[in-house]
């Protein structure tokens, strides 16, 4: 199928496109890499009246090693944040989990931070966000504000973008020294929609065992779920952790919902299993 | 803004096709697949599921694969496409046409046009890919005949032709030179 008419922008600063939206009020919609927002559009489940198309916008286009962590400015292609090396050498998460994002067409043009404004509950990177506690910028004519990763999912496919407002950047904090990461997920086929996924973190203190155990999941709940494991691995050396202990704890904090894909049982098995995993795997890169 | 009757508004456009400045006159809906296709006549770009899955409409923009039914025709202005026309001809044909043919990498044809550029992209950054990451190379393609396994071998041996021939051909319409028509004003591509 086919859009809908609607009227269409494409402003070539941010002040501009800031104006086009505090103009269009609810009627505007920011068209990024369009990868979830076409399908949308051509499937007429959505039929904004303005389009605000960003892709003109150059300045937006950057990614960039920035207080501490990795910047992404609202252009950046996935592909770009996947390709960059500075980013990946202070936060390995971002290409190991954007390895896992669609199919490497779709990411070639879809945008890490028009991903996160999507909020989809199985989107790999708001996991990411929401796991290194990253923040999303967003910005109205007049006014820009920063809202944590826990705020910015409000729930599924909403996030606490505002009509008139647009998400213009979203930082990810590198996690602490000797620390190690790992994105793992199961997909009915490659490059599908996540079943369950994880974004994990594990921390090992001086003396190598494990000082911090996190994981963000995807896709058993509304929004990206944060939990904190440590008690089940703290204090155990990486080659004798109890991973699935870890995984126990981690199942009795998420209540999935079935759907045609995966019924809530299932998923909950997943969690389990997946979280061992991720968890055994992060430890092992941890240095 | 207020949905009223009436013609919708057109926007002047001029698109850089496989070389070729073309100019066309669409509304901002048009999504850049139906553009190639219907406004500039352009059939090779296949057109099958509309939002983002088989692939099959896939073209190369600044020489990166990309979705055209995921695109607005308008958002291509100043950026370089290259469709299946622009990849190469019968008489010179790109390495994936040319290893296509040889491992017998397609049937009925119709997903070939979206394999045979996002191929062409991939070998062109990974000159000697392994089977597994030719598989994922395609993985985002959909093909209903083969059952993938020739396209799996026409992947390496475009690979295998590309390193042997020396020849980097993907963006080829873009490098051999932008050709003009002769009644079109190049300064308005911006």
């Amino acid at each position: 199928m086919k859009p809908s008419p609607f009227a269409y922008s494409a402003p070539t600063s941010l002040a501009e496109a800031l104006a086009v939206l505090a103009e269009a009020g609810a009627d505007g919609k920011v068209l990024a890499g369009g990868q979830s927002l076409l399908p949308i559009l051509n499937m007429r489940l959505a039929a904004p009246g303005h389009i605000i198309d960003i892709n003109r916008i150059r300045d937006l286009a950057f990614v960039r090693v920035e207080d501490g962590g990795v910047r992404i400015g609202a252009l950046a292609r996935h592909a770009d944040v996947e390709r960059d090396e500075p980013a990946h050498d202070v936060l390995p998460l971002l290409r190991q989990a954007l390895r896992l994002v669609a199919h490497p067409v779709i990411r070639n043009r879809g945008t890490t931070v028009g991903s996160l404004a999507h909020a989809d509950p199985s989107g790999e990177m708001t996991a990411v966000l929401g796991l290194t506690g990253g923040t999303v910028e967003v910005a109205r004519q007049g006014s820009t504000r920063t809202v944590d990763a826990s705020e910015f999912f409000v729930a599924p496919l909403e996030s606490a973008v505002e009509p008139g407002e647009m998400a213009v950047s979203a930082h990810f904090p590198a996690p602490p020294p000797h620390t190690g990461t790992a994105f793992v997920e199961v997909a009915r086929r490659h490059g599908d929609y996540a079943v369950c996924g994880l974004a994990a973190m594990v921390t090992l203190q001086q003396d190598g065992a494990i000082g911090l155990a996190r994981a963000a999941y995807i896709s058993v709940g509304p929004t990206p779920i944060v939990l904190d494991l440590s008690e089940a691995l703290h204090g155990q050396l990486p080659d004798q952790a109890d991973w699935t202990a870890a995984g126990r704890l981690a199942q009795d904090q998420v209540d999935p919902e079935p759907d045609i894909h995966a019924s809530a049982y299932y998923r909950r098995h997943l969690v389990g299993v997946l979280t061992g995993r991720a968890l055994r795997e992060a430890a092992g890169r941890a240095v | 803004m207020t949905a009223s009757p009436g013609p919708e508004q057109l926007y002047d456009v001029v698109l850089h096709v496989n070389g070729v400045l073309r100019p066309a006159s669409v509304p901002a809906r048009r999504l850049l697949s139906d553009c190639l296709r219907h406004d500039l006549r352009l059939t090779g770009t296949h057109v099958g599921c509309e939002h983002g899955v088989c692939g099959a409409c896939t073209v190369l923009v600044d020489g990166r694969p990309m979705r055209s039914c995921l695109m607005l025709a308008v958002s291509a202005e100043g950026h370089e496409i290259t469709t299946v026309e622009g990849l190469g001809t019968p008489a010179d044909m790109h390495p994936v046409q040319q290893a296509f043919r040889e491992c017998h990498g397609l049937q009925c044809g119709f997903c070939t046009p979206g394999f045979l550029t996002t191929i062409a992209a991939f070998i062109e950054e990974n000159p000697a890919p392994s089977e597994e990451e030719a598989r994922e190379a395609i993985s985002g393609n959909l093909c209903r005949c083969t059952g993938y396994q020739n396209i799996v071998k026409a992947t390496l041996r475009a690979a295998e032709i590309t390193r042997s021939s020396g020849r980097g051909h993907t963006t080829s319409a873009a490098s051999r030179g932008s050709k003009h028509p002769k009644d079109l004003d190049q300064g308005t591509n911006p």
